[in-house]
């Protein structure tokens, strides 16, 4: 469930719009009055307010917001403005051009989006970078982290619930043989994990816990320095729990000496409207702190605030 | 006489592709009982019982209900909507296995890519699995890694593209055909991201600059039919594949399976690009298409075949 609140009587865009442009101008910027407006609107309500104040002020509002803010407020504010598609081309993208560690955003944006967002990501990306998305991932990556994320990036799984139990108890034994064997980047296990629907795999996992004892998670953590095994791990729990990978990113962004920014914002942006609720529940019960305390400990100032103000927890 | 002319025409009526149903009509339909028994006798698609009678070789009924059906499943397929089509055509290639990747590849690699997406979308909703997972599932070992790329793929369908990667990745797909010894191309991870990532525009000046380097085209230089030669023909020169797939289906030794290739290539190509692939295959073959599909096939099949054909030419393509 979303933590996003919008007020009861939502100004149109056009009132929106005169805001924002007071917040930017004169000397300095309101960023209370930003994220007053910004983080009490739903994407359907943001991508009004930009197309207005493309006519009315003939300027890319998030071209403004790249002039006006900077650091981490920037980051939060712009990709919450962008939208969902949008958001997760550039994720992607950005994720391409950065080294391995960050192959577990592409994970999250092939595994945790339905499938049809996953194609309008496909599309903003073709938009965007006249590229596509599965070129640039396949160009980024070599050996078995493009044998995984190339089909993962390019999946379109079915929907339905139904799941066939004979073909769950045949899959759950190709993956337990495959595990034992070490041979993690084997193409049954990658054919399995990338193209079955969500309600399959969750079916076989489930029969693999029966038949083998353990969370299939406990059996890919024969290395925990092992990086390849980690984005399975990632890509499991992706298909199947969302809210537990994310909350575990996002105890691991505010744990790290420093807390990592770009995973506490690429979380809150991208869950907010999704399952942040649920997210937070799941943080409470593993970290007996919560998330807002958490938020609040760990980052200050206007990031704080916008971030507070995504997960639903208004100021006095 | 005249009744061997007519026996004739009723033998020719029931062989090859399609019924010539006109024949059937006038001709069997006034037959006396013995003229009927004359060409049971003499037919070879009779044979003398022990019990006395002239028996229709079970085979050959078997053969007509498939020739009689080929108008039907030539109307049914050209009415439906595409992304039905090519999600039902894949199904079929799928379940026929080895022998008809070549669909899955044809359809993979000829569409554009909201077409190809549509028919994902299709799938979904006629056989509630995905295209890939039914792929990856039947394909067996060397194929499996470039099918399954290929029908998932989404290209860019801008012009825009790198002339330096385009001219790199023609280096790496040179030495993976001509430097492959034991190892077979399609294996090369490699070959299969550039085939089954880049863009048709960036693709045509990859095989421009593979011209180039090798002094062939790459088509030319792959072994025969395999699903490797059948992607890059389908991704640069669709025509010569298409003309391929038409020589097969109308060889009179082809078996079933290659002879819906004649139904397949029309009905999917007839607003595409059809005239010039009857264009290509006269310069080829040195006779007309439509002169060919009047020789080799029959009846209602036969005149809407031409009529799908003959739509190139009025279409302003």
């Amino acid at each position: 469930m979303s933590t996003l609140t919008v007020p009861a009587q939502v100004p149109s865009a056009a009132e929106d719009c005169e805001q924002l442009r007071k917040a930017f101008s004169g000397w300095g910027t309101n960023e209370e009055l930003i994220i007053s407006i910004l983080a009490h609107r739903n994407a359907a309500q943001r991508k009004s307010i930009r197309q207005t104040y493309a006519e009315t002020y003939k300027e890319d509002l998030l071209k403004v917001l790249d002039k006006e803010l900077t650091n981490d407020f920037e980051r939060v504010v712009k990709l919450w403005t962008l939208d969902p598609a949008e958001r997760d081309a550039f994720l992607a993208n950005e994720a391409t051009k950065k080294w391995t560690s960050s192959n577990q955003v592409l994970v999250e944006i092939a595994c945790a989006r339905s499938p049809q967002e996953l194609l309008l990501a496909r599309q903003a990306y073709h938009a965007r970078f006249k590229k596509s998305l599965e070129e640039d991932v396949a160009h980024h990556t070599t050996g078995d982290f493009r044998k995984l994320l190339v089909p993962l990036v390019s999946s379109y799984r079915y929907d339905g619930d139904e799941a066939n139990m004979t073909l769950a108890k045949t899959e759950a034994k190709i993956l337990h043989e495959n595990i034992l064997k070490k041979a993690y980047s084997h193409e049954d296990l990658i054919r399995i994990l990338a193209t079955r629907s969500k309600a399959q795999i969750n079916a076989t996992l489930n029969r693999y816990k029966n038949e083998f004892g353990q969370d299939i998670n406990k059996d890919l953590k024969a290395d925990p320095k092992d990086e390849f095994l980690a984005i399975l791990r990632a890509t499991v729990k992706c298909l199947t729990c969302p809210e537990k990978y994310f909350g575990k990113v996002l105890r691991l962004a505010i744990n790290k000496r420093g807390t990592d920014e770009d995973g506490l914002t690429r979380v809150v942006v991208t869950r907010a409207e999704v399952d942040m609720q649920v997210i937070k529940e799941v943080f409470y019960k593993r970290n007996t702190v919560p998330l807002d305390h958490a938020i609040a400990k760990d980052t200050r100032g206007d990031y704080e605030k916008m971030l507070l103000a995504l997960t639903g927890h208004r100021d006095a | 006489m005249a009744v061997a002319n007519e026996m004739g025409a009723i033998t020719k009526a029931f062989s090859g592709f399609g019924v010539d149903e006109k024949s059937l009509i006038t001709v069997l339909g006034k037959w006396h009982p013995e003229q009927t028994k004359s060409f049971r006798k003499a037919s070879q698609f009779f044979i003398q019982d022990e019990r006395l009678f002239e028996r229709w070789i079970d085979k050959h009924v078997e053969q007509l209900k498939i020739e009689f059906l080929r108008f039907k499943s030539a109307v049914v397929l050209w009415t439906m909507h595409p992304w039905e089509r090519d999600a039902r055509l894949i199904k079929d290639a799928v379940i026929d296995g080895q022998k008809s990747t070549n669909v899955i590849v044809e359809i993979a690699c000829t569409r554009s890519c909201d077409d190809l997406f549509g028919a994902r979308k299709a799938y979904h909703s006629l056989f509630d699995r995905s295209i890939e997972e039914d792929v990856a599932y039947n394909t067996p070992g060397i194929e499996r890694m470039l099918l399954i790329a290929l029908v998932s793929s989404y290209r860019y369908e801008g012009p825009r593209f790198h002339e330096d990667s385009a001219k790199s990745e023609a280096k790496t797909l040179c030495t993976a055909i001509k430097d492959a010894g034991d190892k077979n191309p399609m294996d090369d991870q490699e070959v299969v991201r550039i085939l089954s990532t880049r863009s048709k525009p960036h693709l045509k000046a990859v095989f421009k600059h593979y011209k180039e380097i090798s002094g062939k085209n790459i088509d030319e230089d792959l072994v025969a039919d395999s699903s490797l030669k059948h992607t890059v023909q389908c991704l640069s020169t669709p025509h010569t594949y298409f003309i391929k797939v038409l020589d097969a289906a109308m060889n009179p030794v082809a078996d079933e399976n290659t002879k819906e290739g004649l139904t397949r290539v029309l009905v999917t190509r007839a607003d595409v690009d059809m005239k010039l692939i009857a264009e290509e295959y006269h310069k080829q073959n040195g006779v007309e298409l439509a002169q060919k599909i009047e020789q080799m096939v029959k009846g209602n099949f036969k005149e809407f075949l031409l009529t799908l054909l003959a739509r190139g030419d009025q279409l302003k393509k």
